[in-house]
């Protein structure tokens, strides 16, 4: 039932779900959120909650309403490609992050990226079994 | 948004013992407020006295703008945290029980909700499991058309899989225009259902405020929360 990390607000980790979603071409521009009632029942939050990241996804221009019949996703041509970027950017901020406070330096941080980069193609091209 | 509930300095003693001293609390329509605190700190005694159970021995609270004590029982469903239904009634008998006694009870929800919880109309009380009979006070509790609903414990001694119905069982509930108290010590399972949380503790209202402006500000969960203010008292 909590697929949710508590330590987080709620609505932060709704509105990153979404995000995921139409980068991955779950959830394309123009299509329907499910409404607020729906979304509150399939994530087991409050519907508060849920009107929340729906308001804040509205302000960051990822979703418009149309009135009285509900949120779809905006239909911008640099939607997809700007929401890549921001999750992207987020990801390798964390990243950086947790390899700082292992003291890492920056010159190292790439080499260890380019390690990873290495041994993941490797392991992708002996059937990703390794 | 209209206010559901408003408390000014609710007190109750008895004798010279202090079970709630002074609490002052707000609820907006549309809100779900998680009432916590350990064991004996007065969330039982609050919900009793707002449910016309008990009378405050001081302050005075309103619901919906109203503070006719007779009327305020119109308005509030209570689900007790101990069953208070006879045992020999079946499930279909609970339901026409509360039909008798309540003007605003709907049948039509209450059957739709008890085959939501699987349960059979014709299941007597007395052959329930400890979750069923939870189940059952919970969907009488909800098909009344009141203003504002006051759980107590709905999750206390129920497994895993009740109490992922009863959870989903009250967003379904939720309205705009009601306001939902859940009081609970599981806080870990139900915290993501809250807009609000009060700590209580000692009849005191000892932390309130929004659940996700409590997460920004402190970094955590609701349940480390409470952990961090429980631990050393």
């Amino acid at each position: 039932m909590n697929e949710f990390d508590t330590n987080i607000p709620i609505y932060l980790q709704i509105m990153n779900s979404i995000k995921q979603h139409i980068v991955a071409g779950q959830l394309k521009p123009g299509d329907k959120l499910a409404s607020v009632r729906e979304q509150a029942e399939a994530f087991s939050v409050n519907p508060n909650t849920v009107q929340r990241a729906y308001q804040e996804l509205e302000r960051e221009g990822v979703s418009e309403t149309r009135r009285g019949t509900g949120s779809f996703i905006a239909e911008k041509a640099n939607l997809i490609p700007d929401l890549a970027a921001q999750m992207a950017h987020e990801v390798i901020r964390k990243c950086i992050e947790g390899m700082r406070a292992l003291g890492f330096t920056d010159a190292q941080i790439v080499t260890e990226v380019e390690r990873a980069l290495e041994h993941s193609r490797t392991a992708q091209n002996s059937g990703g079994t390794h | 948004m209209a206010v559901i509930l408003e408390t000014y300095s609710l007190s109750k003693s008895y004798f010279k013992k202090s079970a709630l001293a002074g609490i002052d609390l707000k609820l907006e329509s549309g809100r779900i407020l998680g009432l916590m605190g350990p064991n004996g700190s007065g969330k039982t005694t609050l919900l009793k006295i707002l449910a016309g159970l008990l009378k405050q021995s001081a302050g005075a609270y309103t619901v919906a703008g109203e503070t006719d004590s007779n009327r305020i029982k119109g308005l509030v469903s209570f689900l007790p945290d101990r069953n208070t239904l006879y045992p020999w009634m079946t499930a279909a008998d609970a339901i026409a029980f509360y039909a008798d006694f309540f003007e605003d009870f709907d049948r039509a929800k209450a059957n739709d909700m008890l085959s939501f919880m699987k349960l059979e109309p014709t299941h007597r009380v007395k052959a329930m499991s400890k979750g069923m009979i939870e189940k059952l006070n919970l969907t009488l509790a909800f098909s009344r058309r009141a203003k504002l609903f006051l759980l107590d414990e709905p999750l206390g001694g129920v497994d895993p899989v009740a109490r992922e119905r009863i959870v989903s069982t009250i967003i379904k509930t939720w309205t705009e225009d009601s306001a939902i108290i859940i009081s609970t010590h599981l806080v870990n399972d139900v915290e993501q259902i809250f807009n609000d949380v009060a700590f209580i503790d000692e009849g005191k209202l000892i932390l309130s405020g929004d659940a996700e402006a409590l997460r920004t500000e402190r970094g955590k969960s609701i349940d480390k929360l409470y952990l961090d203010i429980f631990e050393d008292r």
